[in-house]
C-alpha cells in the first residue's frame, strides 16, 4: 500500500464508503485480491474533456466517468469547453447530476471568463457554490492581461479557488498546428512557437504576484515553462502546473506521418521539451499529471492534419505511461509518480475526498495497480467512446487491476462494474 | 563450382534472367557467318523490292539497330544506294507494361516520313513476336507505310503471336528456357557471334 | 515505388531515371501523334480539392497521351465541408476501380492520407505548403534540357516566400540530390522558422548574389502576406527582392530564369523579364506534361495491377 504517508504491507477493511480498518489479516464479507498489487488512493484527473453536453458523439459523461474508472481514477475533473460552456450555473449543475451516477466522481470546472470568449467574467461565485474550484477557459487562453489580473483577483475572494491557464498566447499560435521548429519547417505546417505557451507563463507568473492569486498551468510543454513555473515557485508564488502524458512520451516528430492523432495543442514539443518536462516532474516543479483526455468522434481526425481538431484520449494509458515511460527508467519513484496522480492534483482540486491517505474514517477511493502486467493499447479495446490515441500497438506496464468508488468497486480485475 | 576455374568459369557461367544459372550450348554464328547472313538479307530485301528506292530501315533497339545499319552498308555496297536507317523503342508500347518494368532503351529516330515508302523493320531475334507487335502500333504513330517487312538474324520459333519473319539470317530451333545470346561489336564491344545458352 | 508523395521518395538513381525517362516522353510529345499505348486500361483520378487548372490539365494530358482513362473529380474552394468526408471520398472513388489518384489539397500531408486509406497509386500534385515533387521534377528536367545531365555544381537561388511554398520544400531536395548548390533569398518574415536540415544557404540580399547565379528561381508573392504583417508592401519586395529589368542586366548571360507559375507581373519579376530570351518558364510548361508522363508511367508501368 501507497500514499502519502508512505508505504507499508497492509490489507483495507471498508464499510459504508469509508474506510474502517488498515492493517495486516484482516478480513470482510466480500473480498477483493490485491496481492502482488499496489493499493493506491484513486488517481486523480485535473484535466478531462467529457463533451457532455454539446458533443456526445465523441464522449459523453458515462463513457468518459467509465473510462476513468477504467484507468484507475476515482476522481476527474471536467473541462468547462462544452457547448454550452460551464459558464452557467444550470451546466454546471447538468453535468454534475450526470457525473453522480458514473463511475467516477466528476468536478465541473468553471469557466473564468463567459463563453470562454476572454472578456467578461463568468459567474464564479455560482459555480464555486455547486462546487467548481478550479476555472479555467481551457481550450483557450485568457489572452488579456487586463482580464486575467482581475480574474485571479476576483478568485482570490472564493476560497479554494484556483485560476487555470491555458498558455498559448493567440496572436503566436493561432494559424499553428503543431510544434514550430525543425519539423513544422520541413512538413510546411505552421507551428505553435514555444515562446506563445512561455511568453503567457511568464506574464501570468507576474499577475500571480501582483493579485496574490493562485494561478496553475495546464498542460506545460515546454523547457522555457518548466523553469519560470520553477522560478515562480522559488519566489514562493502560489503557482501550481500539471503536465499531459503525451507531453513526456512524444515529440513533435510524430507529425511527420501526418496522422492528426498526433495533433493537440500545446503541440508535441521537440525532444529537449519532453526531457524538461520529465526533469519538472521528478524535481517536484510540475505538481500533478493530468491526461487532457479530448476525444473526437472518428470522422473529426479522418481529415488532413490541418483540418482535424487538436486532442487525443488520455485516461486509460496514462497511468501505464507514466510507470513505462517515468518509473521504469527510474526517472520518478513509484509513490512520487503516484503523488503526481493522487494526492498532489486532489489537493489542487481541494478533493478533500480523494488523494488519500489510506486511513481509518477517510473516503474509500481507492485503486488497485498491477505494475507487472503488460499490455497493448487497442483502440478498439478503449472504453472511450473515440479512438484517437496515439499509443495505437504500444505495449505498456502496468495497469489498474481494482477501482473503489467510496467503497464500492466500479472496476474489478480491469472490468467495470457497468 | 570451385573458385580455381577463374575467368573461364565466369565467362561460361552466367545467372539467367529468371535466376539459376546458364550454360553454354553451342556457337550458332561465328562472325564471318553473321556477315554472309546480313549481306544475303541485304540482296533478298532489294530483290524482294526490285531496288532500294523508297526503302527505309528500322532497327529495334538494342541491337536491332546496329543490324539495320549493317544492312544499309550492305546495299549501298552493291546497290550504291544510301537507305535511310531508323531506330525505334518499342517501350511504351509493349502490352507487359504492368508485369515487369519497361524502361525506354533508347530515343525512337526515324530521319524520313514513313508515309509511302516499304518499312523494314530490323531485329536481332526473332521468339515471342511481341516485340515486332509493339513495333507495328509505334510504327501507325509515326505514318502510313505503304508496306512493313521483316527482317531478323535468327528465328528461335516459339511464336506467340502471328507474325512472320520475311528475312531471316538463321531459323534456330530452341527450347523455350533456352537463351540466344547475339554479341555485337557496336553494342557488346568484343567481336561478332551468336551463341545458344541454356539452364545448367 | 507505389506513390509519388514527397520528392523524398525517389532517391538519386530514381531521380536520374525519371529525369531520362522523361525526355523519352518529351520526345513522345513532339511527336505528329503524341500519345502511346503504354497505359491502356488504367484509370487515373484527378482529385483536386484546390483550384489548380494549369496542374490538372498537365496531369490530365499526360495520363491521356499514356492511353489511361481520365477521370476529373474538382471540388471548388466554396465547397462548403472542406476537408469533411475526405475519407468517404476517396474511398468511393477507389471502390470504382482506379489504379492512380492524383492529390491536390490546400492541406499538407492530405495526399499520405489517402495513401493511408486505399491502394491506388497516389500522386501529390501540391499539398499545402509542403511539397509538390513533379514540379521539382520538371524544374529538373527544364534544367537538365539546357545545362546537361550533370547538374552538380550549379548555383541555384531560389527567391520570394519559401515558407509558405511547396515548390520550394521539394526542389531544394531535388537540387540537392542532383548536386546543385542552393540559396535561399527572402525576407526574414518569409523564410521558415527552423532551417535545420535544409541543405541550403540564406540570405537576404539578392543583389550581392546576383552576379555569380546560374539559376534564379522565382516565386510567387501572394498578396495575402501583406496583411499578415509579413511584408509592409508589395511595392517595397519589389524594390528590395524583385527581379526588375535592372537587376536582370546584373544577371550573368547565361543565367536561367525560372518561376513555377502563375507570375504576378511587377511585384516578383518585370513582364520583360518573363518575356524575356532567359526566362524558361514555357518550357517549363512543356516539360512539366513529360514528366507527369514518367511519373505515371513509373507508378502504374511496374509491378501493378495487370489490366
Amino acid at each position: 500500500m501507497i500514499d502519502a504517508t508512505g508505504e507499508r504491507d497492509a490489507d483495507v477493511l471498508i464499510a459504508d464508503g469509508r474506510v474502517v480498518e488498515v492493517g495486516p489479516g484482516l478480513r470482510g464479507d466480500s473480498e477483493l485480491d490485491a496481492a502482488g498489487c499496489v493499493i493506491a488512493p484513486g488517481l486523480v484527473d485535473l484535466h478531462v474533456h467529457l463533451r457532455e453536453p454539446g458533443n456526445e458523439d465523441a464522449e459523453t459523461i458515462d463513457t468518459g466517468a467509465r473510462a476513468a474508472a477504467l484507468g484507475g481514477f476515482t476522481a476527474i475533473v471536467a473541462m468547462p469547453n462544452t457547448e454550452p460552456p460551464h459558464d452557467d450555473p444550470t451546466v454546471v449543475a447538468s453535468v454534475l447530476a450526470a457525473g453522480a451516477v458514473s463511475l467516477c466522481d466528476v468536478h465541473a470546472a468553471g469557466c473564468i471568463t463567459e463563453g470562454r470568449a476572454g472578456a467578461a467574467l463568468a459567474p464564479m461565485g455560482e459555480l464555486y457554490a455547486l462546487g467548481s474550484r478550479i476555472f479555467t477557459d481551457d481550450g483557450a487562453c485568457v489572452a488579456e492581461a487586463g482580464v486575467m489580473r482581475r480574474a485571479l483577483e476576483y478568485a482570490t475572494s472564493l476560497p479554494g479557488a484556483v485560476i487555470a491557464q491555458h498558455a498559448e498566447d493567440p496572436s503566436l499560435a493561432d494559424g499553428g498546428h503543431m510544434h514550430e521548429g525543425e519539423w513544422s519547417s520541413r512538413l510546411g505546417i505552421t507551428g505553435r512557437p514555444a515562446d506563445a505557451e512561455n511568453v503567457i507563463v511568464a506574464r501570468d507568473c507576474m499577475l500571480a504576484e501582483l493579485t496574490g492569486g493562485r494561478v496553475h498551468f495546464l498542460h506545460v510543454s515546454t523547457a522555457g515553462a518548466v523553469e519560470l513555473v520553477r522560478s515562480a515557485k522559488a519566489r514562493g508564488l502560489a503557482v501550481t502546473a500539471e503536465a499531459a502524458p503525451h507531453h513526456f512520451t512524444l515529440t513533435d516528430a510524430e507529425c511527420a506521418s501526418f496522422d492528426p492523432v498526433f495533433k493537440v495543442h500545446p503541440p508535441l514539443r521537440s525532444a529537449k521539451d519532453v526531457a524538461a518536462i520529465k526533469i519538472g516532474l521528478a524535481d517536484g516543479t510540475i505538481d500533478a499529471i493530468a491526461t487532457d483526455h479530448a476525444p473526437h468522434a472518428v470522422e473529426t481526425k479522418e481529415r488532413p492534419f490541418e483540418e482535424a481538431p487538436p486532442g487525443m484520449l488520455g485516461l486509460e494509458t496514462a497511468l501505464a505511461l507514466t510507470i513505462t515511460e517515468l518509473v521504469e527508467p527510474g526517472v520518478l519513484s513509484l509513490p512520487e509518480a503516484l503523488a503526481l496522480l493522487s494526492w498532489r492534483p486532489a489537493a489542487i482540486a481541494g478533493l478533500a475526498d480523494h488523494g488519500g491517505p489510506i486511513a481509518p474514517g477517510s473516503a474509500a477511493n481507492l485503486c488497485v495497480i498491477d505494475l507487472n502486467v503488460t499490455w497493448r493499447v487497442d483502440p478498439l479495446r478503449l472504453a472511450s467512446k473515440s479512438r484517437n490515441t496515439p499509443y495505437v500497438g504500444r505495449t505498456l506496464k502496468g495497469r489498474a487491476r481494482h477501482t473503489i468508488l467510496r467503497g464500492v468497486p466500479v472496476v474489478v480485475d480491469g472490468q467495470a462494474c457497468r | 563450382m570451385a573458385d580455381a576455374s577463374g575467368a573461364a568459369q565466369h565467362h561460361d557461367e552466367l545467372a539467367a534472367p529468371e535466376g539459376g544459372r546458364f550454360s553454354f550450348r553451342a556457337k550458332v554464328f561465328e562472325a564471318d557467318d553473321l556477315r554472309r547472313a546480313h549481306t544475303r538479307i541485304a540482296h533478298e530485301i532489294v530483290e524482294r523490292n526490285h531496288g532500294a528506292a523508297d526503302l527505309v530501315l528500322i532497327g529495334l533497339y538494342t541491337r536491332g539497330v546496329a543490324v539495320a545499319h549493317r544492312i544499309a552498308e550492305a546495299i549501298n555496297d552493291f546497290e550504291h544506294v544510301d537507305v535511310p536507317v531508323g531506330a525505334m523503342d518499342v517501350a511504351f508500347y509493349r502490352d507487359d507494361i504492368a508485369l515487369r518494368p519497361v524502361q525506354p532503351l533508347g530515343p525512337t529516330e526515324v530521319p524520313v516520313d514513313v508515309s509511302e515508302r516499304t518499312v523494314v523493320l530490323v531485329d536481332d531475334v526473332l521468339f515471342t513476336g511481341r516485340t515486332v507487335r509493339a513495333a507495328l502500333d509505334a510504327l501507325t504513330a509515326l505514318g502510313r507505310p505503304r508496306a512493313v517487312q521483316l527482317a531478323v538474324l535468327v528465328d528461335r520459333g516459339h511464336r506467340e503471336l502471328p507474325i512472320r519473319a520475311d528475312y531471316v539470317g538463321k531459323n534456330l530451333p530452341t527450347k523455350v528456357a533456352e537463351d540466344v545470346r547475339v554479341r555485337l561489336v557496336e553494342t557488346d564491344g568484343d567481336g561478332d557471334s551468336i551463341e545458344l545458352w541454356g539452364p545448367a | 515505388m507505389k506513390n509519388l508523395l514527397s520528392i523524398t521518395d525517389l532517391d538519386r538513381d530514381d531521380l536520374e531515371t525519371m529525369l531520362s525517362l522523361s525526355e523519352d516522353f518529351l520526345h513522345v510529345t513532339e511527336r505528329d501523334i503524341p500519345k502511346v499505348p503504354a497505359l491502356q486500361g488504367k484509370v487515373v483520378v484527378s482529385l483536386f480539392y484546390e483550384d489548380s487548372t494549369r496542374t490538372r490539365i498537365s496531369f490530365e494530358t499526360a495520363a491521356k497521351r499514356l492511353s489511361c482513362d481520365v477521370m476529373s473529380f474538382s471540388v471548388g474552394s466554396s465547397s462548403v465541408n472542406k476537408g469533411e468526408g475526405l475519407r468517404d471520398t476517396v474511398q468511393t472513388i477507389a471502390a470504382m476501380g482506379v489504379d492512380a489518384v492524383v492529390v491536390r489539397h490546400s492541406a499538407a500531408g492530405a495526399p499520405n492520407r489517402v495513401a493511408s486509406w486505399i491502394d491506388a497509386s497516389i500522386i501529390n500534385a501540391g499539398d499545402g505548403s509542403h511539397e509538390h515533387p513533379t514540379q521539382a521534377l520538371l524544374d529538373l528536367l527544364t534544367l537538365r534540357r539546357k545545362r546537361g545531365s550533370d547538374l552538380s555544381g550549379l548555383r541555384v537561388a531560389i527567391v520570394g516566400d519559401i515558407v509558405h511554398s511547396r515548390v520550394a520544400r521539394s526542389l531544394v531536395l531535388g537540387l540537392d540530390a542532383v548536386g546543385a548548390h542552393t540559396t535561399l533569398v527572402a525576407p526574414p518574415t518569409l523564410l521558415p522558422d527552423s532551417l535545420e536540415g535544409w541543405p541550403v544557404d540564406v540570405t537576404h540580399d539578392l543583389d550581392s548574389l546576383l552576379p555569380e547565379l546560374d539559376v534564379l528561381y522565382l516565386l510567387r508573392i501572394q498578396r495575402e502576406r501583406q496583411s499578415a504583417s509579413r511584408l509592409p508592401s508589395l511595392r517595397e519586395y519589389t524594390a528590395r527582392w524583385g527581379l526588375t529589368v535592372e537587376r536582370a542586366s546584373r544577371l550573368k548571360p547565361d543565367t536561367l530564369v525560372m518561376h513555377p507559375g502563375p507570375m504576378n507581373r511587377g511585384v516578383e519579376i518585370a513582364a520583360e523579364v518573363a518575356e524575356g530570351p532567359a526566362s524558361l518558364i514555357k518550357e517549363q510548361v512543356t516539360n512539366g506534361v513529360a514528366v507527369r508522363m514518367a511519373v505515371l508511367y513509373t507508378l502504374l508501368g511496374s509491378g501493378g495491377t495487370v489490366a
